[in-house]
């Protein structure tokens, strides 16, 4: 069996059947939806990085902006939410041309840069001169869309996309070639690769999850304000659950969430006083001692890691 | 090799500054198909300029390079691979976290060779390194690694190929080994420039050379005629040794 179908068989189809089934059987619903929330945008977080190297610091921005489409076509044109997911993923890929001169930048420069244009667009949204169009600073409440059980279904079909696209990414020429790029740019070019192309490939499929991502949360939530799905807590989280698993594989961004973000919910259930210090202390041994991730364990061994 | 053969690559009066410092300056000469041209000349020459700018790293400040019969000066770096130039780096620059094979398999996919390229177990024998196929490359010993950057250059099937250093740090077996291979190459039609500072090799190889100073030509013909000349001594030894 080719690996491409191998993995979207043993991967990626269980993994939306089990968070299809969860719904059913355990009754925290909003945490079953913020982990499948977390799987697509660590991926996305994936498809930027893990293939090409440009760390997104600001990658809340495409999130919110999402979000906000979202809530723009459902107040000012009653749109239908599917088709506004829709328009919030096309908002997000909007957001990523206009900030496509961005990957002139590498390294910490990129990150820094990214982090400002994700703080500028929450500026903008949160603007009280824009009320009349995304209600400023005041949130947003919908009338009308709430359906929590359509949204988590269309979230779960937002996973399968994502996953779609990092099973081709790991498995084809095209996702070999954006390492390439990652590894050193020019010599990819002398294997005839497009290196300004292959980036901004790469940049606009992330961008496009997240705005996806920002669409369902919308519909789910239905009432936010612009902190909300602006928050750094998701760049951050998405960044640090797809290192924690290991970037540029498919599996590791999914181990990252399941074991950190399980962790966090243990964590803030049982004992949340101590909540930041067993997190941070996480973190600061990931960085020390597997700098690539947990499926490094593995790699470093010899073994393949899909 | 013909000596009347049409040239595949004619570079007209190349001048590339950076900044207030010519690092190529008037720099004219041509290579044919089947031709092995060897470009020396003291360190800050303009040597590796030459191939920077043949291969589309810089646009040239002034003049021309024509490739094929088309200008093709200032192109970005992955059309002229698309129209047969290639290049291996000094420092070889393989894809690090890749394995052996899959270096291959990106030029391969990506090069748009006009005629269909070596495969890759081919490649990986003829170059030494079929062991180490499923290895990343980061694991490849610098040898190793140079042999990579030439075979990620050939998978690309091109008509000109632009060896930096490649015999630098290479022992004496693998020099003649790899001496006879780049003649093979250049047996199937293909125009090669060497950039080397071992003139043994250079020797061994080359139809002709090129000698540079301070980014122009100052002597061409072959190897044997220019170590006779005192402008070709001077350069390399300093003006006391040219009498």
């Amino acid at each position: 069996m080719p690996s491409l179908a191998r993995h979207t068989l043993f991967i990626a189809v269980p993994l939306l059947a089990l968070f299809a089934i969860l719904p059913g059987v355990y009754n925290n619903h909003l945490l079953l939806f913020n982990f499948v929330i977390f799987l697509i945008l660590a991926q996305g977080v994936n498809i930027i990085y893990g293939f090409t190297g440009y760390l997104p610091f600001g990658y809340v921005g495409f999130f919110g902006a999402g979000a906000y489409g979202f809530a723009i076509m459902v107040m000012h044109f009653q749109s239908p939410a599917p088709l506004a997911v829709v328009v919030a993923g096309l908002v997000g890929v909007a957001l990523g041309l206009l900030l496509a001169p961005l990957l002139r930048l590498t390294g910490a420069y990129f990150a820094i840069a990214n982090l400002a244009a994700a703080l500028a667009v929450l500026h903008f949204v949160a603007n009280p001169a824009l009320e009349s169009i995304t209600k400023g600073p005041y949130g947003v409440a919908l009338n009308g869309t709430f359906n929590p059980t359509m949204a988590y279904n269309g979230a779960l079909i937002i996973l399968a996309l994502t996953l779609g696209i990092v099973v081709f990414l790991r498995n084809s020429s095209f996702g070999l070639a954006l390492q390439a790029v990652r590894e050193d740019a020019f010599s990819a070019s002398m294997a005839g690769v497009n290196v300004l192309k292959m980036r901004m490939i790469a940049w606009l499929a992330s961008a496009l999850v997240a705005g996806f991502a920002g669409g369902v949360f919308a519909w789910y939530v239905s009432v936010f304000y612009p902190d909300n799905v602006f928050s750094a807590d998701f760049s951050i989280f998405a960044i640090v659950f797809a290192l924690f698993g290991g970037v540029a594989t498919i599996t590791g961004p999914i181990v990252g969430v399941v074991i950190l973000y399980g962790i966090y919910n243990l964590i803030g259930f049982t004992t949340p006083q101590y909540f930041q210090l067993i997190y941070g202390l996480l973190i600061i041994g990931l960085v020390l001692f597997l700098p690539a991730g947990l499926v490094s364990l593995a790699t470093r061994r010899g073994w393949y890691v899909p | 090799m013909s000596p009347d053969a049409v040239p595949i690559l004619k570079v007209n009066d190349l001048l590339k500054r950076f900044g207030g410092f010519h690092a190529l300056d008037g720099l004219t000469f041509h290579v044919s198909p089947g031709e092995i041209l060897g470009l020396v000349g003291p360190n800050g020459s303009g040597k590796t300029t030459a191939i920077n700018v043949i291969s589309g790293l810089y646009a040239p400040d002034r003049g021309d390079v024509v490739f094929d019969g088309v200008s093709v000066g200032g192109m970005a770096s992955h059309k002229l691979v698309h129209r047969g130039i290639n290049r291996t780096f000094q420092i070889p620059k393989p894809f690090l976290s890749l394995t052996v094979r899959e270096n291959i398999a990106v030029a391969l996919a990506y090069g748009r060779a006009e005629v269909t390229p070596p495969s890759t177990a081919e490649l990986l024998v003829d170059f030494h390194l079929d062991a180490v196929a499923d290895r990343p490359a980061s694991e490849l010993n610098s040898a190793q690694q140079k042999m990579l950057d030439l075979v990620r250059a050939l998978a690309t099937r091109p008509r000109l190929l632009l060896l930096d250093e490649l015999a630098a740090g290479l022992n004496p077996t693998e020099l003649d080994w790899i001496a006879g291979r780049i003649k093979t190459l250049a047996k199937s039609g293909m125009a090669i420039i060497v950039v080397e500072h071992l003139m043994g090799f250079i020797e061994q190889i080359t139809d002709r050379v090129i000698v540079m100073n301070a980014g122009k030509e100052i002597f061409e013909g072959t190897l044997a005629v220019a170590v006779k000349v005192p402008e070709v001594i001077e350069v390399f030894l300093g003006g006391e040794h040219a009498a």
